[in-house]
């Protein structure tokens, strides 16, 4: 059985764990879920900490725009309209390995992200898929 | 190896290079970005993607704010159109030497950055047998319970009557000293330091430390190889002065608004503000979930975005094996407390009357025990795993997840509702203590 004392200011509370079995009378509201990679408007979320910080860095502008062409590609098959920008994006990390030789590794691995989020693996799998085709066509 | 933990970040010195465990104990880069993440000064006025550099060893004196330019020591002004002071904290030396010779200071070391730790280090490896810590914040607790674990004697000095006073109500916080001087830590607490001084053999430093609160004046006297200072820190606003820039009277740092800004166009983050917290009003908070997170903001306002900083930051402390949690909002011990702990069944089935106000219990037993936060006990329970919530006007403003883990997202839930809760317990069951 649960009983409590106070010490001075302070109160101390011991429970069982039967006690705390029977539900919490409190219920809070659902909590914000974080942003994902997608804001509700359908624009990209650079600070998406999903991304890894690839939105910023020296390579930060080459990779925003190869992942925004991706994005908003109506192409068919998506992407193949953004080549350019996909090897401005290779050339420019190719120029700092110790940043992103890991971000290669995960490219050839076809994963980097935060795997909770869905509506992300499947757009940036889908860009990796497209990278990686870019690099084999060079 | 020497295995230091401290301060939110766990520092491990391999043969040469330096690498941080994080809290999921994943090995990460210890500089926020690695070199490459930077250009070169000279490169940056041409680059066309524009890019961070950093110029080092230079030291800034003054900013006008009012014509936008940072003014260095010799003289060189660089123009802005936003800047951001992110100064930081230092140690201070709260010693008083009896003699100011140079071989006393080079037996005491003032811990706080990564040049310490290393001379830290090196001191170990030199055979230091005696180290005595003095400072009672979480970087002195951790540094003594963790260098308790090198074959060295580690005795941690203070003035208060337990561990983290500042931050545990005090049974905790008298608990939490039992439980460090059980993990081989001696600990000497309620005294203030009088002298120090060098040995006459040169080869030690000498303290004499006074018991505060007792009838009769009791000076010791506790030799070590070396002291190690791990008191509180200050924030580094200097520059405040020369910049006629405002300093929060009470709580110290740069006084900035919600959105981190000082003065048109400079902003201010991390450990040096005094910051406006939409949520639970004018604090500081210096932990590094609150730089990084301030600092962010702060870059986001400084390129248009005009946000509150509403992020709830937090910290994370590991005393042992006994003693890990995660705390946010105002963790302060001076707040009211209401702590709900799991009992055990086999602890249960030793307690089934409801015990009340404690508080009176003899003075006399309060005089012979200093450690009134264990003695008042009873057979089978235990402050093992629990949430302490502090109020303030009987709302939460801050929760401490002790041996309790993963439960930040609900605390801070919880913080953001702002209402009275009828009964805490309730808010308690929330957090499923009793699971891992």
């Amino acid at each position: 059985m649960s009983y409590c004392r106070k010490d001075g200011k302070d109160t101390i509370i011991f429970v069982t764990k039967e006690d705390h079995d029977v539900p919490s009378s409190i219920q809070l509201p659902e909590p914000e879920r974080p942003a994902g990679i997608i804001l509700p408007d359908g624009s990209i979320n650079w600070n998406c900490p999903c991304l890894g910080g690839m939105a910023t860095g020296p390579c930060g502008i080459e990779f925003r725009e190869a992942f925004s062409c991706f994005h908003y590609s109506k192409a068919d098959p998506k992407g193949s309209d953004c080549l350019d920008s996909f090897s401005s994006m290779q050339e420019c990390m190719k120029k700092y390995p110790t940043l992103y030789a890991s971000h290669s590794k995960d490219l050839e691995d076809g994963k980097y992200l935060d795997e909770e989020d869905e509506e992300l693996e499947k757009e940036e799998n889908n860009f990796h898929k497209d990278v990686l085709k870019n690099q084999q066509q060079k | 190896m020497l295995k230091v933990r401290y301060s939110e970040v766990h520092v491990i010195e391999y043969s040469q290079s330096l690498a941080v465990i994080g809290s999921k104990h994943e090995e990460i880069c210890l500089f926020f970005e690695p070199d490459d993440f930077y250009i070169a000064i000279k490169d940056l006025e041409n680059e066309r993607k524009g890019g961070v550099a950093v110029a080092r060893g230079w030291t800034v004196t003054k900013i006008d704010a009012r014509n936008k330019k940072v003014i260095l020591e010799d003289g060189t002004e660089i123009e802005y159109d936003k800047c951001l002071l992110a100064t930081g904290n230092q140690s201070k030396n709260t010693l008083t030497f009896e003699t100011s010779s140079l071989e006393i200071g080079n037996k005491i070391l003032l811990f706080r950055n990564i040049d310490d730790f290393q001379k830290l280090y090196k001191i170990i490896n030199d055979g230091a047998k005696s180290l005595v810590i003095i400072g009672n914040n979480l970087l002195g607790s951790e540094l003594a319970y963790a260098l308790s674990k090198n074959k060295v004697k580690v005795t941690q000095i203070f003035s208060d009557e337990g561990n983290l006073w500042k931050i545990l109500p005090k049974y905790l916080s008298l608990w939490t000293t039992e439980n460090i001087r059980s993990q081989g830590v001696e600990i000497i607490s309620n005294v203030d330091i009088q002298t120090a001084s060098l040995s006459t053999d040169k080869k030690h430093i000498e303290l004499t430390v006074n018991t505060k609160n007792a009838n009769n004046e009791n000076i010791n006297t506790i030799l070590a190889d070396y002291i190690i200072l791990v008191d509180d820190s200050v924030s580094n606003t200097a520059l405040a002065d020369t910049s006629n820039l405002e300093i929060d009277q009470n709580l110290g740092g740069f006084v900035v608004n919600d959105e981190l800004l000082v003065h048109s166009d400079l902003y201010a983050a991390g450990d040096c503000i005094s910051y406006y917290d939409p949520l639970l009003g004018r604090r500081r908070f210096q932990h590094h979930d609150h730089a990084i997170n301030s600092g962010r903001l702060a870059g986001e306002n400084m390129t248009g975005a005009q946000k509150s900083y509403l992020h709830q930051p937090m910290f994370w402390s590991e005393i042992g094996p006994h003693i890990v949690f995660e705390a946010i909002g105002m963790v302060d011990s001076s707040l009211p407390t209401v702590a709900v702990y799991a009992l055990s069944n086999n602890e249960a089935d030793n307690k089934n009357k409801i015990e009340s106000d404690k508080t009176d219990v003899n003075t006399e037993n309060k005089k012979q025990h200093s450690n009134i936060g264990v003695t008042l006990l009873k057979e089978g329970e235990d402050y093992t795993k629990g949430v302490i919530f502090y109020l303030r006007n009987n709302l939460i403003v801050g929760i401490l997840l002790w041996n309790v883990f993963n439960r930040t997202t609900l605390a801070r839930q919880v913080l953001k509702e702002q209402k009275q809760f009828q009964d805490l317990n309730e808010v308690a069951k929330l957090f499923n203590i009793h699971s891992e």
